[in-house]
Order: structure tokens, then sequence, then C-alpha cells
């Protein structure tokens, strides 16, 4: 049985590796990375956070209503982005925690904004607000605001956005997310304006990226994007990037809620 | 960041206990620079220790060879309904932490 099991092992170090051979042990990995998350550390963290009483007001964020009533966290999650009529504008997530902290804490925009992406050594106060957050809506089904004017309006700026060439590259998302069968090294890029490319992915952001040990967020990976594409870097809760996570959460609707999760 | 959260949960078997530990450590190696060159020091969880109602059942020496923010699983004989886990860690400056949780 041993010498059986040897020698298969030896045939697949030897044998050329097929695309499909080599997708499965990437898959394999990933389920394996998946099993030992540390996700929970950051929730708790986030906990922490959305308690702690900061500010020029010392309040918290625990009145802070995230689209289902103040305070409320259960669920609050697989109902965003969404239209709040207090901003008057369509709000992702970490908009929204922007926006109370600013009103509930009296914070400046500029001083909660200063470190919004944090390091593996510390991870950032938006970044395990997320994580604790998007925690509380894990297994429901994901369903963004659509039936207002403005999140209508968000998710066609939002296509718009996604094709959209510009930059000294000439880049948009769709140069990499826009046809199937591409890949940066191992990793597949998902084409996001399908429905069953994008629902995996946006059932599982916030996330913990094993390659760099933190917490990542959906307006960092908009940020991260961008610079990839050599644009401008985009302000964090702007319109543009709402505009592009309401595109892709209102493609992926109905998607199960499994996050936060893990990235490579 | 050294004494940050952990966390824990045991779930019991027919007569076994799974226990899956997480705890926060930057697990640095020794090795590894800053973008003005210097080494960061080394900094790494060098004991684990578990204990079931206060005996001890585990004891481990880990090295630097573990990961940031490290997760451990691991299966320990009985166990009931009740029983206190506890698990706590020793790195190389001296610092501690430690967790507690009911098998459930």
């Amino acid at each position: 049985m041993r010498a059986v099991a040897c020698s298969a092992l030896i045939a697949l170090t030897l044998a050329p590796q097929s695309a499909s051979a080599q997708k499965s042990q990437y898959e394999e990995y990933q389920r394996m990375t998946a099993a030992s998350a540390p996700v929970e550390l950051f929730e708790l963290a986030g906990e922490a956070a959305w308690k702690k009483r900061q500010g020029p007001k010392n309040a918290s964020l625990e009145q802070c209503d995230l689209g289902q009533g103040a305070g409320v966290l259960k669920g609050a999650y697989a109902g965003l982005p969404r239209y709040f009529a207090d901003a008057d504008r369509v709000m992702d997530l970490e908009t929204r925690l922007l926006h109370c902290m600013m009103t509930l804490q009296g914070r400046s925009r500029d001083e909660a904004t200063k470190r919004v992406f944090g390091s593996a050594d510390q991870a950032s106060e938006m970044e395990v607000l997320s994580a604790y957050v998007a925690g509380q809506s894990h297994g429901m089904p994901m369903r963004p605001g659509k039936d207002h004017p403005k999140e209508k309006a968000a998710y066609l700026l939002g296509q718009k956005l996604f094709f959209h060439r510009a930059g000294p590259w000439d880049f948009s998302c769709a140069s990499c997310h826009g046809d199937e069968g591409k890949r940066i090294r191992m990793s597949d890029l998902p084409v996001l304006y399908k429905p069953q490319h994008v629902q995996p992915l946006m059932a599982t952001w916030p996330a913990y990226r094993v390659s760099t040990s933190k917490i990542v967020t959906l307006q960092w990976r908009m940020n991260d994007c961008y610079r990839q594409m050599r644009m401008p870097e985009p302000v964090f809760g702007s319109d543009t990037t709402v505009a592009l996570l309401t595109f892709m959460t209102q493609t992926a609707e109905g998607v199960q809620y499994r996050g936060p999760a893990i990235k490579r | 960041m050294a004494a940050g959260p952990m966390k824990m949960r045991a779930a019991l078997g027919a007569g076994y206990t799974d226990v899956r530990v997480l705890m926060s450590h930057p697990m640095e190696t020794g090795q590894r620079k800053t973008p003005d060159g210097k080494l960061v020091e080394l900094h790494f969880i060098q004991n684990v220790t578990v204990k079931v109602n206060g005996k001890t059942v585990v004891e481990s020496q880990i090295s630097q060879a573990i990961s940031r923010n490290p997760v451990f699983s691991f299966r320990v004989k009985g166990g009931a309904k009740g029983d206190k886990i506890e698990v706590a860690w020793l790195d190389n400056k001296g610092e501690t932490n430690s967790t507690e949780a009911t098998i459930a």
C-alpha cells in the first residue's frame, strides 16, 4: 500500500502537469488555508473598535445605522450597498462606517481616513470594523438595495466605469476582468459582470489575505486595482468606488454570504 | 500586538474533543528586513501549553517557522461537556497570553 502511494507520488512529481491538475492543486491549497483562517481574531478586534468611545463627541459606533436601523448588525452587511436618506447617497459598508464616525463621533473626514488600510503589524480600525460587521451577515443571502433611483444610478455608473478605459495604459477593469480564461500567476481572473463569477467573490469579502497576513476590504480592492491600472488614487468612499461596488454586488445578488473569508 | 486577542472553540466528539485555537502574534523569524534595511527582531511563540480542568495535557515547543497569527487544531482524548480547556503561550520575549473555553 505504502509503495503504491509512493510511486503515485513520484509519477505526480515527474509527469508534466496539465493546467487542470495545477488548478486542482491550487484549489486544494485554498481549501487548506481556509481551514485555518484567523479571521475571528480580527472580528474580535472589530467588536472592541465598534464599542470604543472616541472622537470629539466621545461616542461609540453602537448607534450607527447600517441600513437595518440604529445599531442593528445582524444582516446589515448583506443589505449593502444601499441608499441612505440621511446622507442622500448610496453607501457601501466602509463609506457608511466613515459617515457614522463623522456624525456620531464628530470626527473629521481627514482624521477618520488617515489610516484606512493597515499593515500586517497593525490592522486599521476600518478593516477590523468591516470584518466584525460583515461577520454578522454570515449565511445570509446578499440583497443590496436596487429600487431607489440613486441605487439604479450607482449601478449604471459602476457598469460604465467598469468598461471605461483610461489612464497611461488605457486600462479598464474589463481589461483584466472582462474575458474568461485569464489569470495572473495561479489566480483565475473572474469576469466581474457575470453573476456566476462575481457571486463567489462578493460572498467572501472582506477577507484575510494569507500572502500579506492582513485583513483586506473592498475599498482596499478598488484602491489597489486603480493603482495597478496606473490611474489616480480613488478617494476613500467616493462615488466612483461605491458605484463599482454597487455594480458588482447587485450583479451577485442572492448569493449566500459566507465571509469574512480568506484570500491567497 | 503580541498580547492581542485569542479565540478558542472546543467541540465534543465520540470519546474525544476537537480543539481549535487562534492566536494573534507577529511570529517574526528574525530574517525579515524593514524597508530601510534593518533586521526585524526575532519574536516568536516558544511554548504552547494546553490544560484540561487544570491538568496539563499538551506541552509543546514551537518555532519561528510557524506563520503569523497561528491557528492550532488538535484532538484531545476524552473530555466531557462543561470541562474547562485552557491554552497558554509564552514567547521568546517572555510575553504570555492565555484563553479558556468550556467544551460544548
